[in-house]
């Protein structure tokens, strides 16, 4: 490896705001599945969900910007139906998983499956598709904190999905432990009976949180369409959706802690494009891939996650059933 | 017992007579609202059903292309059937296939000079090892550390599958090769033919572990045992159930299968290492076992179908401009109508 090409100040700083950028889809995710864990389901689903979310953004953006020449409008109404496709297959998670009561692998499976083959489907039966591109969202840096140097640089100076979702981070983070609806929440992922008893409808809130969570994910796929890539290709995710409850794990259901598994799947990610584009084999890129899988299991292997594991995590609930 | 997979429920007297007809209501279901997405494409969707089973069905060539793509999945789904009868949630058949295929294929890149004879069964062990050990390594975590099952074996999924792009993209590598891939098989290294048709032992193999399945899952007393623990961790107790030990067995059984299904496709249908050997097989497999309700033969008409909507798909595309993606849509609608169908049979007022 060419090793003084990565001690460069300008290859760390690309390195780190790379991996910031690329951190925010898939940290949008998991925010939405923490919540929808954290209230007892547990949603295989995201890469179908991220999936329909990227496609409907990315469509709806480019179609706006085709008749209206808004770019940046457009690219925010495109984020907007991404989270509507997400909410839809929320849904439709919420009615198998929850009404249903069908096992929520199935049910998680199931969508991965749709969300996989509706968006190729989709996008293969539009031809215009293939060759468009959008505008998305112009970086909107920090006035004064952006002129900091090497700092401003990483850290202020990013697209405002970018700051909306750390603003996110703390959002999930005080709903889910400073209100009285996160405690219920919280309450319906440990024990429902004990919910129900007190008066509070365990399904509603499931939905609820199922939806969120869905929507979150949806939002997470348009934003790497349409903000990141500016185009849709079949499987854009690449698997984002696995990565995502991979860090759900990793962060033992803790906004806080997400937010650093995303910057290390985010870095990871943006060093092995660089070492792809570099030619190097001094860390083979798949390595590198494979690193927020790794990691898991490792965190998974050394922590008792037993005890942090929402209690009623997968299993549906039946009323009157202790 | 009842399947796992169904919802549970305390079902009354009412619509239960539906249940046997879950299937039929779902396919029902998933024509109709595929017969929509085949409108707004822009064809006719009976035309389209008929090439569709005409390009899976109407002939012998079709046929042989549906049998071959429904092979790995059956050989999958087998597997998952055990694992989910005995209620262990195996989703990491994607990677044990990938291990599979990756320890199957370095057996035939290393030993090109033995004899068929001597160098398919030692691929195909070493692809059943490969299984073993990725299943085993997800057993070994739950059940010595506690990290939950469904977990490990997703993330040994991507795990498995990074693995061998790495490989056949830098130590197994051909060197004269454009693409990260390894060199060709040798001739020896692929699994025989089944006279002059295109089909190969491994078919025969697959249609075999249906009756073996059955077989060990109903009439075995390990089978009865692992039943027991798919129906309650409580009730296999006091049987005197070691549950750990069989949970680990169902888990090594499945993992085997899955296993096998990576070596006998890089051996048979790719003939090299490389990487996108698997069309999600090792998750669609998964609804494979549960529209089969977990029985071996229920699992083979289903692995068929899944396999001749895929083939079917491919023949839509060229005649009527169709994307092939329909063959996914068709699946999932499928499964889902089953549920919903299912659900509604189930329903406890």
């Amino acid at each position: 490896m060419p090793w003084d090409q990565v001690f460069t100040l300008t290859f760390l700083v690309a390195i780190l705001t790379a991996g910031i950028r690329l951190a925010t889809p898939v940290l949008l995710a998991v925010l939405g599945e923490i919540i929808t864990q954290r209230s007892g389901v547990m949603n295989l689903g995201l890469e179908g969900v991220m999936l329909m979310g990227g496609w409907a953004g990315f469509a709806t953006t480019y179609y706006l910007e085709q008749s209206t020449g808004l770019t940046e409008l457009s690219a925010w109404i495109g984020l907007g139906a991404g989270i509507v496709a997400g909410l839809l297959m929320g849904l439709l998670m919420a009615v198998l998983s929850i009404t249903w009561r069908t096992d929520q692998v199935v049910a998680g499976i199931t969508l991965v499956l749709l969300g996989q083959s509706l968006t190729t489907y989709l996008y293969r039966a539009d031809p215009a598709l293939a060759k468009a591109r959008v505008t998305g969202i112009a970086l909107r840096p920090i006035p004064g904190l952006s002129d900091i140097p090497v700092v401003g640089d990483i850290l202020f100076n990013h697209s405002p999905v970018v700051y909306l979702s750390v603003a996110l981070v703390f959002l999930c983070g005080f709903l889910l432990f400073r209100t009285n609806w996160g405690l219920q929440i919280r309450a319906v992922g440990e024990n429902p009976a004990a919910v129900a008893t007190s008066g509070l409808n365990v399904t509603r809130l499931r939905y609820l949180c199922t939806l969120i969570g869905s929507g979150m994910a949806g939002l997470g796929g348009a934003v790497l369409t349409v903000v990141q890539l500016n185009l849709f290709i079949e499987g854009v995710t690449a698997g984002r959706g696995w990565i995502a409850i991979a860090i759900v794990f990793f962060s033992r259901w803790n906004p806080g802690l997400a937010l650093g598994g995303a910057l290390l799947f985010g870095v990871a990610d943006a060093l092995q494009f660089r070492i792809q584009a570099l030619g190097s084999e001094a860390i083979p890129y798949e390595f590198l891939l494979m690193l927020p899988y790794v990691l898991t299991l490792v965190v998974l292997l050394f922590g008792n996650a037993r005890d942090q594991t929402p209690a009623a995590l997968g299993i549906p609930y039946v009323k009157g059933n202790r | 017992m009842t399947s796992e997979l169904i919802p549970v429920s305390q079902s009354k007297p009412g619509l239960g007579w539906l249940k046997p007809w879950a299937p039929v209501i779902g396919g029902l279901l998933a024509l109709v609202l595929s017969s929509i997405l085949i409108i707004l494409s822009g064809a006719n969707p009976l035309e389209a059903y008929q090439v569709l089973v005409l390009g899976a069905f109407g002939g012998s060539r079709q046929i042989t292309e549906t049998i071959l793509k429904a092979t790995p999945l059956l050989l999958i789904a087998l597997g998952l059937t055990i694992a989910f009868r005995a209620r262990v949630w195996n989703i990491g058949a994607e990677g044990q296939y990938h291990i599979g295929a990756l320890l199957g294929s370095i057996v035939a890149l290393t030993l090109p000079n033995l004899p068929a004879l001597l160098l398919i069964p030692l691929m195909l062990l070493a692809g059943i090892v490969g299984g073993l050990l990725w299943s085993g390594l997800a057993g070994l975590l739950h059940l010595k550390r506690g990290v939950n099952l469904i977990i490990c074996t997703l993330m040994l999924n991507y795990i498995g599958i990074l693995m061998v792009q790495y490989a056949a993209r830098v130590p197994f590598r051909d060197p004269d090769g454009f693409l990260p891939e390894s060199a060709k098989f040798v001739d020896a290294a692929q699994i025989p033919r089944l006279f002059s048709s295109r089909l190969h032992l491994g078919v025969l193999v697959a249609l075999a572990l249906v009756g073996v399945v059955y077989v060990l899952l109903w009439r075995s007393p390990l089978g009865f045992r692992l039943r027991a623990v798919g129906a309650k961790i409580s009730v296999a107790h006091s049987l005197g159930i070691n549950t750990s030990q069989h949970i680990l067995t169902a888990l090594l059984l499945s993992g085997a299968l899955a296993g096998l299904a990576g070596v006998i496709e890089v051996s048979y249908t790719y003939t090299r290492l490389k990487q996108g050997i698997s069309d999600g097989y090792g998750f669609t497999a998964i609804l494979v076992a549960l529209l089969g309700q977990m029985n071996p033969v229920g699992v083979l008409v289903s692995a068929v179908l899944f396999s001749g909507l895929v083939v079917g798909a491919q023949t839509l595309n060229v005649s009527l401009q169709i994307p092939a993606a329909v063959a996914g849509v068709l699946q999932a609608l499928l499964v889902l109508g089953v549920l919903a169908g299912q659900a509604i049979s189930q329903r406890d007022n």
